[in-house]
């Protein structure tokens, strides 16, 4: 399993701040196509991602137990 | 006393706290960057704010602005804490503490944590408007990324 992490608007679109999908061996960029089919409201093709708190390209591969968070532009400071 | 250097909190900020951290007797400076929350951008008005983070990237984060700072400028000691919540105006949402034997190069550090905060921590505001809210996209204003990612410096993505 994997764990995704979803924040600030894009938490609200979905309503869920956390998601368990059975998704281990695709890449973050499979993830998203995934995750627009599953929640049409929703646009990631210009996030950022984050693979266990570092950043990630869309070609990195998920394994079981890794935690993905997709970013938006951040505006913290 | 909290002696971690990095901090994501959600209860109002202690300035002096941040600083002890960062005291040294080595220190020549103390440079204090303290980030409030103002009423009017750009005309509009906004009645209070809400931060939210991703608290265990953002503290990954901090640690590496500090490594950044601690390559450039070798004595710099820098603590930052973060505020999360419900944020009125004027409240301070960030305090950054920089110490350095010398003066010019505690203002140089500190301007560079809080553009480096502003590139990659993640943390998001979302404003409360006097007509409606809105998650602030980036220091622009602008929702996406202009060229699809935040400026990483490559090395992130190895350490």
């Amino acid at each position: 399993m994997i764990k995704i992490l979803l924040f600030a608007h894009l938490q609200e679109a979905i309503g869920e701040s956390e998601l368990r999908v059975d998704l281990s061996g695709h890449t973050v960029g499979q993830i998203k196509v995934w995750m627009e089919n599953q929640y049409p409201k929703l646009s990631l093709q210009q996030m950022m991602a984050a693979v266990n708190e570092e950043f990630a390209e869309d070609e990195v591969i998920l394994n079981d137990g890794d935690t993905l968070a997709f970013i938006p532009p951040i505006s913290g400071g | 006393m909290n002696t971690q250097l990095f901090e994501i909190v959600d209860k109002p900020i202690d300035i002096e706290e941040v600083k002890q951290k960062v005291v040294s007797r080595n220190a020549g400076a103390i440079t204090l960057f303290i980030g409030t929350v103002r009423e009017l951008t750009k005309g509009k008005k906004t009645l209070h704010l809400e931060y939210q983070a991703y608290p265990a990237m953002a503290i990954k984060m901090f640690k590496q602005i500090s490594k950044e700072i601690q390559e450039r400028w070798p004595e710099v000691k820098v603590a930052i804490t973060h505020r999360v919540g419900h944020l009125e105006i004027t409240d301070i949402a960030v305090v950054i503490a920089v110490s350095s034997p010398h003066r010019k190069v505690a203002y140089e550090a500190n301007e560079y944590a809080i553009d480096r905060i502003k590139q990659i921590v993640p943390i998001w505001k979302k404003e409360y408007w006097e007509d409606g809210t809105e998650w602030i996209g980036d220091q622009l204003e602008n929702v996406p990324y202009p060229k699809g990612n935040p400026p990483i410096k490559k090395e992130i993505f190895h350490d």
